[in-house]
């Protein structure tokens, strides 16, 4: 059903954490977006994302390990 | 990390409520009138917009109609009920928290939701940063003589019912404050003023089932958890028809609505000039003779004058 509802590319262009201001990483498999530097995970229901931090999932230790991403 | 917003709104309460609203039969006079005065004035500013936010879209009336004149339009809103019914680009976001990049829109526009803000200051700032240089805001809330009527009454029944009154209607932002937040958020050309729009009601029970259909009832983090008795509200009824009724028997209920208008700088904006860059006298174009108004730092200047030996 998620393929259904493909978030608009334009709007996750310019999605950023609202806390942070900072960038988010989407993970498609999962349907979040996800904010590294405040540790939350935000939903995607129906491809609307749900940018409100009490929706947020907070990040386990090991996600945070393993999706930094390599410094060039 | 920065800790959930708590204070002066409960947000829960106001998130409850809002959801609430999106479920009861819409009672969305208000907001729909505000929509259409709000898009006479963008119609005034005679500036065509490629990118716009709907920041507190409830329904989507406003995202909708915008829809018709600009190519992108994201509606954002708290409440996933409302946010069911919006059309094109949407997001449950909080007003007060944008997860928007910088420079994202040209144009920013809310209907009635910023009066809930907890940090007015704060939402405006982020507002103008969401905002491209020569970006526009536009914007309405409830100003302070909003339910006028109704706080004057609700008062006086808690006084004569109970001991002692409870704050029951949100504390809301006047129009001095308005023009002044809006240039300290960083905007050029703020522009603030009010409109009245004054509403009949059979009587304060039915202004109070309106009021929680729009999701504006009292979300005051201070208010008493229990609710009004069944006393004080009759006594409330009976003193707001005592005081305001017309001659048939109706009620008002008067809605302040309060207009935030400004823009993102950009140098090519026109600005004030420097004082004294004049290079043409005042009296000259009005083919007057100048004649010298008493100068405080030349009288001052005068008066160290006279003074010295």
């Amino acid at each position: 059903m998620k393929e259904d509802f493909e978030i608009d590319p334009k709007l996750l262009e310019i999605l950023v954490c609202p806390l942070t201001k900072g960038p988010l990483v989407y993970d498609r498999a999962n349907q979040e977006l996800i904010s590294e530097e405040a540790g939350l995970a935000y939903p995607i229901r129906d491809g609307i994302p749900i940018m409100l931090v009490e929706e947020a999932r907070p990040l386990g230790d090991d996600e945070k390990r393993t999706r930094r991403l390599p410094q060039p | 990390m920065i800790a959930p917003a708590c204070g002066l709104f409960d947000r829960r309460a106001w998130l409850l409520h809002r959801e609430r609203a999106a479920r009861l039969p819409a009672v969305d006079f208000l907001h729909a009138e505000i929509a259409a005065r709000l898009l006479d004035r963008l119609q005034d500013v005679g500036r065509s917009f490629s990118r716009a936010l709907d920041l507190g879209a409830r329904e989507g009336a406003l995202s909708r109609a915008l829809l018709k004149r600009v190519g992108f339009v994201v509606a954002a809103e708290p409440a996933r009920g409302f946010l069911a019914l919006c059309a094109g680009a949407k997001v449950a976001a909080d007003p007060e928290l944008l997860p928007f990049a910088e420079k994202s829109f040209d144009l920013v526009m809310s209907n009635l939701v910023l009066h809930w803000a907890e940090d007015l200051p704060g939402a405006l700032i982020q507002i103008r940063r969401a905002l491209k240089p020569d970006g526009f805001f536009l914007g309405a809330m409830l100003g302070g003589r909003t339910l006028s009527e109704l706080r004057t009454a609700l008062l006086e029944a808690e006084l004569l019912e109970e001991e002692g009154a409870s704050p029951r209607v949100s504390p809301t932002a006047e129009l001095s404050d308005a023009a002044g937040l809006l240039a300290r958020a960083g905007f050029a050309m703020p522009v603030a003023d009010t409109e009245t729009i004054t509403a009949s009601y059979p009587d304060a029970l039915a202004l109070m089932r309106d009021l929680r259909g729009m999701g504006e009832t009292n979300a005051l983090q201070a208010r008493r958890k229990s609710p009004l008795r069944r006393a004080t509200l009759a006594r409330t009824a009976a003193l707001y028809r005592e005081r305001f009724a017309d001659a048939s028997g109706r009620i008002p209920a008067s809605f302040e609505i309060l207009f935030l208008a400004g823009w993102a700088p950009d140098p090519s904006q026109r600005k004030p000039l420097r004082p004294g860059s004049a290079r043409h006298r005042l009296a000259d174009a009005l083919g007057t003779k100048e004649i010298p108004a008493g100068d405080p730092a030349r009288s001052r200047n005068r008066r160290r004058q006279e003074g010295a030996p």
